[in-house]
Parts: structure tokens; sequence; C-alpha cells
């Protein structure tokens, strides 16, 4: 099949690639561009392993063909440190031990950051109910909560 | 010293950047293959024709092997030889791998496998428990029977009695991470195998097996788990063998990676049991004597089913002395995946079985359920005078009960009675929404029941710079063994952290080890490191005693310095001497676990080495409309001795809870009658999400140290929390039984389903 030529944005860096139209955004951004944040968890949409941001909204990047991210702006866990400088969510994961075999941690993190950017000053309800569609087998999620409504107060104060 | 102190996952920088690499994240060799395997669409039959035509047409495709294929043994079981990787002529479960398809992508491979043509003489399944009892379809020749005293004669003489069945459902075990393994041909024949397994050792073996070659061909390196909880204990296997036996004979790199509807599909879960019980009790809720059969439905291959059902045997009287008790264990095949390991491996479903009877004994009785269990508690410790007895049901003495206190203090911060006393009043205010709340102990075994398993090596270097190259039998699946065992190391040397580097887990640096499994691994691995570090610190200060004029014993290694005397060294410093003066800087370390024996046939002995211990709390509301429910608080105390690192254990008793909470509620496994798992992804198969975490959530850790010399004293943390989810069903149990008289008699998972028919059997009978 005749693969289609795509020009898109990833993480601020203007990226080319060729994909296979039915090949998903998560698999070109795993296998072409070596970006092997974003995981699969189930392919189906269910567990936000793969969760990247296209135009500042929030999706399922198995879910996404790789030709819809056409002229684009795609961002990704890799894009979410500033260099080695990390961001309040990330930092605060780690010190809240808010992640164990991390698997899911990208998802949550874009997810969240996500959050953040609409809302700067989420209840914890909020952060509950918008996190829900990230799956997480290890933690039990309070520290990952805890986290998230910690970097936003943060965040808040920096701004 | 670096032990004890709430460190991050070693991890986490990587973690939160999205550059942990996982097995489908490590750059792939040009010319990676990948696998898919054509499964049987019935639960029972012989093959009569395969017609892999097709397959072989499709685009992508590269080969295609059935067992006739297969160089060497056809075999991927981690116990008796009885799981071939492809069907050798009959299929026992839907879902079965029949054929393996290599293509040159993971989508060509998958749907290329959907395209063979096998012709099947379907025979009829036995699916359930009740069928596999009338067909006396088993393993082992009849049931296991573990007793002590005379239940039957206990219970016929007691004041009460209760006779009673339950479910206890399976559980998938949903590690983010699906299963996935790499293998790439080295030369000479030679095989270097990546794979998302707790047992690299086990990988080796069955590779080997697979390609004909000694375990020395064979090299297996694993840096970490996208989750595993028991599912990456034997279920990698057949992954791991496919890359090989495909990467023999195309000599190209194979990778194979389950997609998770074939994950849920082909892999083995949790053990489900039905659990009959009949109890002997006098009026004040002390048991006389209890009996249980236990029916557990094993699956199609034996796997770790003995082993399994033997634990849930072993955790039937949890914290509770049993003056009479009988344990019936039968273990049935069925033509369904083969049930596998899964966090707490048999003793949460055994648990679970006691803790059902004391709430009955409690409802009965109109006692509290937390005063039943108390008067039916084991004594603080074992009486030295062996006068009265403190045995479990297999005559062990328990030596180290910390229940008592635990619960005690548990009553007190969660603030027990006075919640209690306002659910009560809310429940007779309330006609719709109906609360609960329960309390539920946690006394779990440590040690493997195979006595010889208890066992681990370590490898350590100190190279000439003073960094710490650390390799040792444990995988890293999340748990922070890692971490705990290079806070080990460091504390050993007296140096920080961050000269102490971990690497991955790889059988050709230490070999012959145990599957990171039955909580063992930071008891385990963190001893041998222990040996290995004192080996190579040892050697430096005899050394430095030496060139000094100085004893051994004025030799300090602390804050990264090494001082003799008067003398005071970097370590740095320290080790460059000590290369230059050729003293050697590597060790190995080895360990096994004291005091443990153990004859799983007679039911008798010492299979543990101490136990592990928790108390947890939970309230809930149930809307008696639809059963919906949701969890309102939750508090724990849980017992991991002296924490090696209380950030690492804090984090997995919440999440061992949550999941715990999830088996026993939400997740629910369902089979059609043809044996076809209908719920095979997370759309249908439902986890706890970060919604469902309790409102309230406080958590805590018991303060004693661990009464045996474990590594710096302190407790296995793995599985123990998993079964506070209890508290959670049995809270559910008590919301349902504010709508009437009757018991609830909730089988598990409690789901809103069941839930609601509680409901109505308490409420109106039906």
């Amino acid at each position: 099949m005749t693969k289609i030529h795509v020009t898109t944005t990833v993480n601020g860096d203007e990226t080319e690639f060729l994909c296979d139209p039915r090949e998903t955004l998560l698999d070109v951004l795993r296998d072409r561009l070596n970006l092997t944040g974003a995981k699969e968890g189930c392919g189906t949409g269910d567990c936000g392993a793969c969760s990247v941001t296209m135009e500042g909204r929030l999706v399922c990047s198995c879910l996404v063909l790789g030709a819809e991210a056409e002229g684009k702006d795609i961002a990704t866990v890799e894009g979410i440190a500033d260099g080695d400088t990390l961001h309040p969510l990330q930092r605060k994961f780690i010190e809240h031990a808010a992640l164990q075999c991390g698997i899911c941690t990208p998802g949550i993190l874009v997810a969240a950051k996500s959050l953040l950017e609409k809302n700067p000053d989420p209840s914890e309800t909020e952060v509950r109910y918008w996190l829900a569609g990230n799956l997480c087998r290890c933690t039990g999620y309070d520290k990952i909560i805890r986290a998230v409504m910690d970097a936003a107060t943060e965040m808040r104060e920096a701004s | 010293m670096s032990v004890s102190k709430p460190l991050p996952h070693d991890a986490a920088r990587l973690h939160v950047t999205g550059s942990a690499r996982y097995v489908d994240d490590i750059p792939s060799p040009a010319g990676t293959l990948h696998l898919a395997f054509g499964q049987s669409p019935i639960a029972k039959g012989r093959i009569t024709a395969m017609n892999l035509d097709a397959v072989k047409a499709a685009p992508g495709v590269v080969a295609v092997m059935t067992a006739d294929d297969l160089p060497f043994t056809n075999d991927v079981s981690p116990s008796i030889h009885d799981e071939p990787l492809l069907s050798d002529g009959t299929v026992n479960y839907v879902g079965q791998p029949v054929f393996l398809v290599i293509a040159n992508s993971h989508l060509a491979a998958r749907k290329a496998a959907t395209l063979g043509q096998v012709d099947y003489v379907e025979e009829t399944p036995i699916l359930t428990v009740d069928e596999a009892m009338a067909a006396d379809s088993r393993f082992e020749e009849g049931p296991r029977i573990y007793e002590k005293g005379d239940a039957e004669t206990a219970i016929d003489a007691a004041p009460r009695q209760i006779d009673a069945t339950f479910e206890i459902g399976g559980q998938e075990h949903f590690y983010l991470e699906g299963q996935a393994a790499m293998a790439v041909p080295n030369e000479g024949g030679d095989m270097l195998v990546h794979s998302s397994t707790q047992h690299p050792t086990e990988i080796q073996h069955k590779v080997a097996e697979a390609l004909g070659v000694p375990m020395h061909g064979v090299r297996v390196e694993t840096r970490r788990m996208g989750g595993g909880f028991g599912g990456k204990e034997s279920q990698g296997n057949a992954l791991a063998v496919s890359c090989a036996v495909a990467a023999r004979l195309t000599g190209r790199a194979c990778k194979m990676r389950y997609d998770r509807d074939d994950d849920m599909v082909i892999t083995g879960k949790r053990h489900e049991f039905r659990i009959t019980y009949r109890v002997g009790f006098d009026d004040d809720g002390r048991v006389q004597g209890v009996s249980f059969k236990h029916y557990t439905r094993c699956g199609w291959a034996q796997d770790l089913s003995l082993p399994v059902a033997d634990r849930a045997m072993l955790h039937s009287d949890n914290a509770y002395l049993l003056p009479n008790a009988r344990i019936e264990s039968h273990r049935l095949k069925t033509n369904t995946q083969s049930a596998t390991a899964y966090r707490g491996f048999g003793g949460p479903q055994g648990m679970v079985g006691i803790e059902r009877v004391m709430d009955h004994i409690a409802h009965d009785l109109g006692l509290d359920a937390v005063e039943v269990r108390k008067r039916n508690y084991y004594a603080a410790k074992a009486d030295a005078s062996g006068q009265k007895d403190n045995s479990t049901p297999y005559g062990m003495q328990v030596e180290d009960f910390e229940l008592h206190g635990m619960t005690e203090r548990l009553m007190e911060t969660s603030d027990y009675a006075a919640r209690k006393a306002a659910i009560e009043k809310w429940n007779a205010e309330n006609p719709i929404v109906k609360k609960g709340i329960a309390f539920a102990p946690v006394k779990f075994g440590i040690s493997f029941t195979l006595t010889h398993l208890n066992q681990a090596g370590a490898l350590v270097h100190v190279y000439q710079d003073g960094s710490v190259h650390l390799n040792h039998g444990g995988t890293e699946m999340g748990q922070g063994l890692f971490q705990k065992v290079a806070q080990v190391a460091a504390s050993r040397f007296g140096i920080p952290l961050d000269l102490v580097k971990i690497t991955a887990t790889d059988t050709a640096k230490v070999p012959n080890t145990s599957a990171t499994a039955a909580s063992s691994g930071s008891d385990l691995n963190g001893m041998a490191v222990k040996a290995a570090c004192d080996t190579v610190r040892d050697r430096m200060a005899d050394f430095l005693a030496e060139r000094h004029q100085a004893e051994v014993s004025d030799v300090a290694f602390s804050d990264g310095h090494v001082e003799v005397g008067e003398a005071r060294y970097t370590f740095q410093e320290a080790a460059a001497m000590a290369y230059q003066g050729r003293i050697s800087l590597s060790a190995t370390g080895f360990y096994k676990t004291p005091k443990i024996e153990w004859d799983r046939i007679k039911g008798r002995g010492r299979p543990f080495f101490y136990f592990a211990y928790g108390a947890s709390i939970t309230e809930v509301a149930i809307d008696t409309l639809t059963g919906e429910n949701r969890i309102l608080r939750t508090d724990i105390l849980h017992d991991a001795g002296a924490s090696l690192n209380p950030a690492l254990d804090i984090g997995q008793v919440e999440g061992g809870y949550v999941q715990g909470a999830g088996w026993l509620t939400t997740e629910e496994l369902v089979w059609d009658n043809q044996g076809r798992l209908r719920t095979h992804a997370p759309s249908t198969y439902k986890i706890p999400a970060c919604s469902d975490r309790p409102d309230v959530f406080n958590v805590a850790l018991w303060d004693e140290q661990n009464r045996e010399d474990t590594i710096y004293r302190s407790k296995a943390v793995g599985e123990p929390p998993f079964m506070l989810g209890i508290s959670a069903w049995l809270a559910l149990s008590n919301a349902v039984s504010a709508c009437g008289n009757a018991y609830p008699a909730i089988d598990a998972p409690a789901t809103a389903e069941e839930v609601w028919a509680g409901v109505r059997r308490v409420r109106d009978g039906i």
C-alpha cells in the first residue's frame, strides 16, 4: 500500500515521516520516530498509557491515525521536561513516589499536564475524574493524586 | 546509612521522562521479525487438518511454524512438561497457541494469524467446578487434606454450627505492559533473550530445552517489567521460547508481544475457588472446629497450581487459632486458561474463606465482627512451656503474632467505634443508601513453600574509582526491589547511593535464581548482596589494616570514607589503593533462608520463616436500588518490620489494597458456555481507576522490627497488603446486611450486580 507523507510538529520540532495509511499515531511515534515514551496498554483507548496531546487536546494515540497528524502540533512525554530541567509534575511524581513500574507514568503525566493547562486549580475530585481514563495497576492512585495536587499548587505559586 | 530512608524508585527519573526502557522499547536490530500465535477457537478437541497456505501467503509473512517444525522440546510448562508451546494435535482451551506466525511487522503477524484453516473434532469441554468434579478431572490423585485435631467431632459438639458455600472469582493480572520478549541470535548458536519475566532462570531453562543447547548457550536479561504480579512468573515462557526458535530458524532477531486481548485470552489468571465451610462455635463466637473444602479451578495445565492450592490451605487459618481444623483441597483440571501465580499465590483465597466464616459467626450471634475476630486470635507468642496451643493447622508454632497491638492501634486511629455507631444511625435513617464498615486482619507466611527455592545469589564489583556495580537474581517489576537492595549495598560500604549502579538481572551474572515471587525479593537478594558486599569490604579492611599496622576492627566504613586509626580516605581512594595492592574487588554472595522445613504431602512442618501482618478497615456506601457502591474511607496499619524504605513499602501497601479490593469488587471474569472468555480487554474487565480510590485513604506502617534475623530486620511486603482488600468486600456485605435480618452471603467479586442481588436476598428473601 502506498505510504503517506506526513509533515507535523512533535514537541516543537518539525518532523516528517512516511506511514502506512492504517498505521496509528502511537506506532508512528514508537516505531518511526523512536519516541517510545507513549506505551500501548490496550490498543482500544481504554487505558490511557498512550496519551499524547494533538493541538493541545488530550488523545489516545492508539486511536489516532498517523496520517491525521498532518499539520498538527503533537506533544508527548518526551517534551515535558525542559532539557535536563524537570517539569514540576515530573518532580512531584518522583518526590511523592507516585509511580512503581512506571509504564503508565508517561500517559498520566501527559494527561495531568493537560488538566493543569485547562484548570490550574483543580479540586481533588476533578483530578480523580480527569485521570479516570489512565489506568495504573501498581500504585492505588493515592500518591498520583497527591503529586498532581502538589504540582498544581507549586505551579500556581510560581506563576 | 541509606537503609530505612524513604528514597524514590531507582528509575523514577527515567519513568517520568519516558526514557525507561521496557522490552518493547529496546532498540531492535535491523531486520527484526515479529511473531503472533494462531489460536484455538474451541475449548476442547483434536486437530484433524491444518491448512496454513493463506497464512504463509499473507503480506509480510516470512515463515509459519507448527509443532512439527519445532527442533527440540515442545514445552513451556514450569512444572510437569504438560504444556506444549504449540498444540500437539489436541487443544485444551480457547486461545491455545496452535501455530506461530513470523512476519516483518507486529500487525502483519497478527493479521496473518487469523487466516489459518484448522479443522477440529470438537469434544465436550469441562469448564466448571461441577463438571470437573463430576468427571473427576483433577491434578494429583485425589484431594490434599491438612488436619489438626478432629474437626468434625468438634463441630458437632459445639453449641452452634454454620454450614455454607460461596464462590470466589479469579483475577486478570492486567500488568499495564503486556507479555513481551525479544531473542537476538548470537554467534555459534548462542541466544540472547530479553524477556519481561519475573523468572529469567526459568526462561533460560525453557529456551535451552527448546533450542537443544545447554543452559550456558542462553543468556536472559531483564531490566524491568511494566508490572508482573505473578503473571510473569511462568506466562512469559511461551513468548521467549517462540522468539528463540524463530530466531534460530531465520537467523534474525525476533520479537513478540501480546496484544491486550490476546494476553487476556492466552495467559493464566488467579485461580477461582468454590469454598464450602462447616464451623462449630460457642455463644461467644469462639471457634471449636472448622472444616473447609476448596474446589480450585486450575485450567488445562498444571503450571503452579499445586503450590497455589497448598498456600490457600496454609492461609485457611489467617489470624486465628483453630483448635480443630480440616482443609480438603481439590485441584480441578478444566478446559480454560491455565491458572497461575498471582500476588498472594492462593493465600488470598484461603484467607477469604476464614474471614467469611468470622463474618458469618458475628452475624449469627449479633456480635461485633472485630470482637469475634479478637477472641479467636493467636496468642502474641508461643507459650514457652508448650502447654498452651498456638499452632497452625499445619503444625507450625506462631511465634511473632503482632495483631493484638496492631488491631488496638488501628481501632483508635480509625475511630472505629464512633464511626460504627454513626453508620448504624445513618442506616436507621436512610432507606436507600446504606453504609457498611468492616475490619480485616492479615497474617501472611513468608518463604517459598517449595523449600529449595529459598536461595539467592549476588555479584558485586567495586571499580578502582570507587563506583559499585551491583547485580542479583531478583527482578524489578515496579516494587522498588532494586532500590532497596542498592540501599543495602550502600549501607554495607558506608557510601552514598549514587556510587551504586543497579544493573539488569542477567543469567550470565547470577545463575540458578528463583523467581522474584512469594514476596521474597528483598529478603533473599538483600541478604545475598549483603554477603557479597561484606566479602569485598572485609578484603579492603584487611588490606588497609595491614598497611597501617592496625587491627581490622579499627577499620570503619561510613560517610563515604574509610577510616583506619588516624588515617581517613575517601571510599574512592581506598578502592584505588586496594586495586593497586592487588586486592580482588569483586565477590559473589549467597543466602539461604534458615529454619524452614516442610512436607507438603503430610501438611506438617515450618513452611515459613516468619509472618507479615496487616490490618485494614474499610467503610463503603451502597445504593440499594442499583447495587452501585463506593469506598468512602480506608484505614490501614501494615507490618513491614523495620522498613528498608518506607516510601516504597507504603506504595506496596496502597497498591496492594486497591488491587485486592478490585479483585473482590469490580473485577469479574466471565466465560461463556463454550469456554470463551468474554471479558478480555479493559472495555469489559474493570480494574480500579483513579476515581475508585477511597475518598479518605490513611496508611501507616507498624513500628516493630522483624523478630527473625532478616535483612536489617525488615519484612517482605509484596503480597501481604493485597489481602487488606478483603475488608472492602466485608464492608459491602456489612452494608447489605443493613437491609434486613438474613446473612447477605455475598460471593466474590461483590460487583454492583452481586450487591444488588444481596440486597434482594436480605430484604425480600429472593
